[in-house]
């Protein structure tokens, strides 16, 4: 299953914050979106996944998503969004307790994401016990329980430090090399987008248009941090980006 | 050059746990209340002495009234408070969850809760008639208004990312109810049964001060009468320990329900 969004346009109280916004997702890619704050980057990633609806143009799903997929377009959140009163294990059961599966299917199923996301000894620790970087592991790990068909992930790694980030891109790499996944990846930190994106979308400031999209094609595991040819990339992406982001920036000043 | 030692300016502001500071404050309070009384600088009339009142108190162990007091006692304000409290839960939990409940019922909790219940009391008693049933009424009334508050606050205060999450993946409408939005309010309902309980507790003893036989109210009314200032003040102190202990009762739940947080 892949996902084509057509000519969305969305507004808030008159204002338009996403413009004439049209963009494949081919099936088993990363597509990152950047572009300066306010662009309207998390707003698209919303549209898409149905939680706000486009003022005009549509999402449209191609395809059929994966028989056993049990909620196709599947959220990762920047701040987690965990239950604080259920374990590890509790929260990713909730995302699978709606659907009707046997008692031994869930344990399975939560057996087999906490493994990939490494975090088997902690299934029941309460998230409050977890450091930033293990819950939102957990919250990959719940995302992955649903066999997601595209994983729409919201600044996943924007709410952590430096390293545990590092850490955690190299987990999504190898959890996407051993399974490769569909995912548009918003984020405002290029090293990230360079290092996790097969495509780069960048937009434009308020409103938002999609000024450039960017392909690199060197495999995700290939790619490294400090990479001559990716910080090339990186440097291309912030020249695209620099004075929008500056006028976006007075912009908020202004306003 | 010269050297000098940076001064330390952070600390305080913060509590911290200090045991039995507050046991000896009440220690410390009546023994000074004892000393005062027996030394006669006040009066007898002013103050009873902490010795007679707790003689007073194991008299009216000793004869068993205190349970005839206590158990009807007991009894009015565990129904009441029931009654209220799930009344108020359901109908606060009603109010955060619909907005035509919440535009229909906010402004008349609104209207309701200022009216002093116990003003109703004659009005409880055409009602629900002059034995158990305007007990309960009173109690229930004056427990219901400040749990909805507290109840609809609380379902307010619910982390929307985290109900954004639950339809996210699909989760039904009752769903979210029952294993977000639910969980989530349990803080905020709890710390407002506390304050719930507390009027509960006062309006005993108002509606007990009105036709009841037994009952703390009616053994408090009783002795004031009298002027009987010991047995008055057993009643009062049996008070502050159901106070205390129905919030010891919250702190454990709490402990419990709450353990999740940090």
């Amino acid at each position: 299953m892949r996902l084509r969004l057509d000519t969305i346009r969305h507004e808030y109280g008159g204002m338009t914050v996403l413009d004439d916004v049209s963009l494949d997702i081919p099936s088993g890619e990363i597509v990152c979106i950047v572009g300066p704050s306010g662009c309207g980057k998390s707003t698209l990633l919303r549209l898409i996944g149905g939680l706000e609806e486009p003022t005009s143009g549509a999402v449209m799903q191609v395809g059929e998503p994966p028989a056993d997929c049990l909620n196709p377009l599947t959220y990762v959140f920047q701040d987690f969004a965990l239950l604080p009163w259920r374990t590890a294990r509790g929260n990713i059961a909730l995302a699978l307790e709606d659907h009707g599966l046997t008692a031994e299917r869930r344990e399975a199923i939560i057996a087999d994401v906490l493994a990939r996301t490494r975090l088997s000894d902690f299934a029941d620790a309460l998230p409050k016990q977890l450091s930033g970087g293990m819950k939102q592991r957990v919250a990959i790990a719940r995302a992955l329980a649903v066999n997601p068909a595209v994983m729409l992930m919201d600044e996943p790694l924007s709410a952590l430090d430096s390293q545990t980030r590092e850490l955690l891109m190299d987990d999504l790499i190898a959890l996407w090399s051993r399974a490769p996944f569909t995912a548009v990846y918003v984020t405002h930190n290029l090293a990230e987008a360079v290092r996790l994106g097969h495509q780069i979308v960048v937009l434009s400031r308020r409103p938002g248009r999609i000024r450039e999209v960017v392909r690199i094609d060197k495999p995700l595991g290939e790619r490294g941090l400090g990479d001559a040819d990716l910080e090339a990339v990186q440097k291309r992406l912030w020249s695209l980006m620099r004075e929008e982001a500056a006028a976006a920036d007075a912009e908020l000043l202004d306003a | 050059m010269p050297e000098t030692r940076v001064p330390f300016r952070g600390g305080g502001f913060r509590p911290t746990a200090r045991r039995w500071v507050g046991v000896a404050v009440f220690v410390a309070l009546i023994a000074l209340i004892e000393a005062g009384t027996r030394s006669g600088v006040i009066s007898a009339l002013t103050l009873p002495k902490p010795s007679d009142v707790l003689a007073t108190f194991r008299d009216l162990y000793d004869t068993g009234l205190l349970w005839k007091h206590l158990a009807p006692s007991l009894s009015r304000l565990a129904v009441g408070a029931a009654i209220g409290a799930s009344a108020g839960i359901s109908v606060g939990v009603l109010i955060g969850l619909f907005s035509y409940i919440r535009a229909g019922l906010v402004p008349l909790v609104a209207a309701i809760f200022p009216i002093p219940k116990i003003a109703l009391l004659p009005l409880f008693v055409i009602w629900f008639g002059i034995d158990e049933g305007s007990k309960y009424a009173l109690i229930a009334f004056g427990t219901f208004t400040p749990t909805v508050v507290a109840a609809y606050g609380a379902v307010d205060n619910v982390d929307r990312t985290l109900i954004r999450m639950g339809q996210s993946f699909g989760l039904s409408w009752w769903s979210i109810v029952r294993k977000i939005v639910l969980p989530g309010a349990m803080p905020g309902i709890l710390s407002g049964l506390r304050i719930s309980l507390a009027i509960a507790i006062i309006l005993l003893v108002a509606a007990e001060m009105l036709g009841a036989e037994y009952g703390i109210g009616a053994y408090i009314l009783e002795a004031g009468s009298l002027y009987d200032l010991e047995r008055l003040f057993a009643g009062v102190v049996i008070l502050s320990i159901l106070g205390v202990l129905v919030s010891a009762a919250l702190s454990l739940i709490e402990a419990r329900v709450l353990r999740w947080r940090s």
